[in-house]
């Protein structure tokens, strides 16, 4: 992250850590791939790849349920993958961590759950105008079904949030605050701390989106103390298909089950039913194991090369992005707070998004294009879309001087 | 080489689709490919801003479409813009093959050229532009022209 000193990092090793990557051989289009959509989706390493494959080879078998060997094996490699993930966030007990589908699973968990408990007529929910649609629509559709009010944080053309409308917002109507810690779009890193600091001073919940931070950097949910942390599996080199909702155990063992079925009880009769301890009263259904697993192994392999490392290394690549993009004529860069991370943002005068992407593509080079499931972000700065280009600590100076190369191209082609 | 975007001579769907395959031949690359798409879109002419309006718009996720038809002896004329000059080059090709022609012909086009011209994956169920929604569209003009002649 740019808040940390920048030092040249010429130990990172780049080489090895590519060929970590299977995908990152290949061609597209007769060309090298170079990948900048990692805020998106990022690569598997071939450890994540592996433990996937052991799974469905070797362990087969579901969880929680049998007391035939397999069951029992996979039950604990399963809840081993729990608490790594408790270590990686550094959560005070393993049934706080929640397994979801994802991110957007783990907030609509949060507002349903949450929601029928806490929220009624006339009470107030706090999210900012960065949010990705994951972190808008669950808490716009909860304000409709009860009645609530959705309330907005500016920010300001630099795309840092307004924190003196922000506590002007929290009221005592207010019943919980959710923030995305960095912008998909932007690349902000948010003063997360200091909003739920504020937000605790009047004792109201704060759920933090963390889809684009855990890949960049530590997270101490302790430390920070949020209520709620979401964040993707697939973002920070996982599968797809699991994510993680950690909450704090005196919130989650209040609030109601979000979907219930097999997994989540302790007795049923067609009468009554008793609802099994944290964390198991919210993972309704048999989970997706292999991601678990695949989750576990992706934060061992980021533990390993260090997020520290990870983190100078993809400073770099970003403030070597941004000066070079500055020089290309007609590009302005749409979001340029103090505190970023290695995603860049930017429009093209008289060009659209989707041209650039498109030819882009045809050189081999993944950018994403459209409006990044933030439309009133777009709405803004005013723009259709924006191009954006998000890196990953297994991109290099290179590809980006061919990106470049790539991106003036396609603006005289187009123009 | 450039031909005309209306065509206002006698040739069926499968002729023109046959010329556009040809025009595109020329080029191994895809640089050449895209250059000529880029040229017919800019080529397009221009909508009419009274066709230009909200009704008229056919969303893709990326790229908007407006597409305006009207009949004029038995035969649909599409008119067409986009705000994105490759999905533009796009629809200039889908108004070369598809306009002027009957309700009936419009719906029996198989439109395989843009397979055969290698730019399959402005068809790809993805929703990066509007041009499936386009095509869906024309198509659906044609059927409501053809059951409203039908009816009359």
């Amino acid at each position: 992250m740019s808040n940390s000193k920048t030092i040249p990092n010429t130990n990172f090793p780049i080489e090895k850590i590519r060929e970590d990557f299977p995908i990152l051989s290949r061609k597209v289009n007769g060309k090298a791939l170079i990948y900048f959509d990692s805020a998106s989706t990022a690569h598997k390493p071939q450890v994540v790849i592996d433990a996937i494959d052991a799974f469905y080879k070797y362990q087969n078998s579901n969880i929680h349920r049998g007391v035939h060997t397999l069951s029992q094996q996979i039950t604990i490699e399963y809840e081993k993958a729990r608490s790594i993930v408790q270590e990686h966030l550094n959560a005070k007990h393993a049934r706080e961590i929640i397994f979801t589908k994802g991110t957007t699973d783990s907030i609509n968990l949060v507002a349903s759950s949450f929601g029928r408990k806490f929220i009624f007529e006339g009470d107030e929910i706090i999210i900012s105008c960065m949010e990705h649609h994951s972190n808008i629509l669950p808490w716009q559709q909860l304000c409709k079904e009860r009645g609530a009010v959705l309330k907005v944080i500016p920010i300001s053309d630099e795309g840092e949030l307004v924190m003196d409308e922000y506590k002007k917002l929290l009221s005592d109507k207010t019943r919980i605050v959710a923030v995305t810690h960095i912008s998909n779009v932007l690349g902000t890193i948010n003063p997360v701390k200091e909003i739920i600091d504020l937000a605790h001073e009047k004792n109201i919940p704060v759920l933090i989106d963390g889809a684009q931070s855990v890949p960049h950097s530590s997270v101490d949910v302790q430390e920070l103390d949020c209520d709620f942390y979401c964040f993707s599996a697939h973002k920070i080199y996982g599968p797809t298909g699991v994510g993680v909702l950690y909450g704090k155990e005196s919130l989650l063992k209040i609030m109601p089950p979000y979907q219930t079925g097999g997994g989540t009880i302790e007795t049923v009769t067609f009468e009554k039913t008793v609802f099994a301890d944290l964390p198991l009263k919210f993972e309704a259904g048999t989970p997706h194991i292999s991601g678990g697993l695949g989750l576990g192994a992706a934060l061992n392999y980021l533990n390993e090369i260090g997020l520290k490392e990870i983190s100078l290394y993809e400073d770099e690549l970003l403030k070597y992005a941004t000066e070079a993009l500055n020089k290309v004529q007609g590009v302005k860069i749409i979001g340029t707070a103090l505190h970023k991370v290695a995603v860049i943002s930017f429009v093209i005068e008289r060009l659209h998004p989707f041209d650039i992407g498109t030819i882009l593509d045809q050189l081999g080079i993944a950018v994403r294009t459209g409006h990044h499931c933030t439309q009133p972000l777009m709405q803004r700065f005013g723009v259709a879309g924006m191009v954006r280009v998000s890196f990953s600590f297994y991109n290099t100076k290179d590809e980006i001087n061919i990106f470049i190369k790539g991106l003036e191209k396609t603006i005289s082609m187009l123009k | 080489m450039k031909k005309p975007l209306v065509c206002l001579n006698k040739m069926t769907i499968e002729e023109t689709e046959q010329d556009i395959i040809e025009e595109f031949e020329v080029f191994d690359e895809w640089l050449g490919k895209y250059e000529l798409l880029i040229d017919m879109g800019k080529s397009l002419p221009i909508l009419a801003e009274k066709n230009r309006t909200e009704d008229k718009i056919i969303k893709g996720c990326q790229s908007t479409v407006w597409l305006h038809s009207e009949l004029a002896d038995g035969k649909i004329i599409f008119t067409a813009d986009s705000d994105a000059i490759i999905t533009k080059g796009m629809v200039a090709l889908m108004i070369r093959v598809l306009s002027n022609h009957t309700p009936d012909d419009i719906l029996n086009a198989k439109l395989d050229f843009v397979d055969k011209i290698g730019l399959t994956q402005h068809l790809s169920p993805t929703r990066s532009n509007g041009l499936v929604s386009m095509i869906k569209q024309m198509k659906l003009d044609a059927l409501a022209y053809k059951s409203k002649n039908s009816v009359s």
